[in-house]
């Protein structure tokens, strides 16, 4: 509802057009995800106690996990760019690179401070709500407000 | 073969499954993977306010949304077609360490005794359920990414803010789970 008002008063009605093309075109990245929710709640990444287990050292399980991914997304990466492998579309693959802040470290840690308690990243948020748990609804719309909180008092915090 | 994907899949199939979507969504449109943006997105979409940090066109970002309604979608397909009803295996220190705190029920991905409707009354539970979500929400945008965008999109990229804004991650959650959390679990 709220999208909608946005969408009159910020864009007014000169892209309507392209929108039916452009949701077409997002159904790849849907479909990504849909891939990445079954993934992520097969191999319990999305489990408050695999979680808990991880900060406690107990299980080599989630460590196995991402080290893992990322070990593939390096290879990955690294032969995009050997190969300079382009997008479906014929358009060179771009990745923008991740400038140092403060921000990285505070942030960093207050992330991990609501990582451990919430038992979720904001991905598995969504899985989790998909999964059943619609109690999470709660967190993730929390989630929201602390993006929001952050963009309010940006300019005041270290970075 | 269906009872081998209704079990719980081990690291080595996981893994490497999560760290194929850095390659997929690079070569489907040259997307960054990444998950917390998604929030700012929400945030700009809904509640904008005037807040020159939310002040952009995010339905340029659309691909990002329609990504993290499918990780929900995939949510209900996984819960409804691939699960088995057995309890989750966990370390049994956790377990005795957890009924301590009262929470004994081991069929939910997530404990019913902390995240429901009814645990929101309680002190506890608001404390996890709105307290950490603002914690995730507010960290993961101030660190610029969460385990997605950093640990794995950024680590995969060989980018050291990224490895510094991982270290962060763990950093913050150790320190919570081993300090911190107890006490509030056991409010």
């Amino acid at each position: 509802m709220k999208k909608e008002k946005n969408t009159t008063t910020q864009n007014g009605c000169s892209n309507e057009n392209t929108l039916p093309h452009k949701w077409q075109y997002n159904l790849k990245y849907l479909i990504i995800g849909v891939l990445f929710g079954i993934v992520f709640v097969k191999a319990e990444v999305i489990s408050w106690f695999r979680i808990q287990e991880m900060f406690r050292f107990q299980s080599f399980h989630m460590y196995g996990i991402i080290g893992s991914a990322v070990a593939v997304g390096i290879i990955s990466v690294w032969l995009i760019k050997k190969l300079k492998i382009r997008t479906l579309e014929g358009n060179p693959i771009s990745i923008p690179g991740k400038k140092f802040n403060k921000g990285q470290i505070y942030g960093g840690l207050i992330f991990g401070f609501g990582w451990a308690i919430t038992g979720a990243c904001p991905g598995p948020l969504f899985a989790q709500i998909g999964s059943g748990a619609l109690a999470v609804t709660v967190t993730l719309l929390s989630a929201v407000l602390g993006t929001w909180l952050y963009g309010y008092f940006r300019e005041k915090l270290p970075h | 073969m269906i009872e081998i994907i209704k079990q719980p899949w081990p690291w080595y199939i996981a893994g490497p499954l999560i760290g194929l979507t850095v390659p997929a969504l690079l070569i489907a449109g040259n997307k960054s993977f990444g998950i917390s943006s998604s929030l700012r997105h929400i945030c700009a979409a809904c509640i904008p306010a005037n807040i020159s940090f939310f002040n952009y066109n995010w339905k340029n970002e659309i691909w990002n949304l329609m990504f993290v309604l499918g990780i929900f979608l995939g949510g209900i397909i996984a819960a409804h077609f691939m699960m088995n009803t057995k309890e989750i295996m966990v370390n049994p220190a956790l377990k005795t360490e957890l009924t301590g705190y009262g929470i004994t029920d081991y069929s939910n991905l997530v404990p019913k005794e902390l995240m429901s409707f009814e645990s929101l009354l309680t002190l506890r539970g608001f404390i996890i359920m709105i307290g950490g979500g603002i914690l995730v929400g507010f960290g993961t945008r101030y660190a610029g990414g969460c385990t997605s965008g950093h640990a794995i999109m950024g680590l995969s990229n060989l980018q050291w803010p990224s490895l510094i804004a991982t270290v962060s991650f763990m950093i913050g959650g150790l320190l919570m789970a081993n300090i911190v959390l107890p006490f509030i679990l056991s409010l």
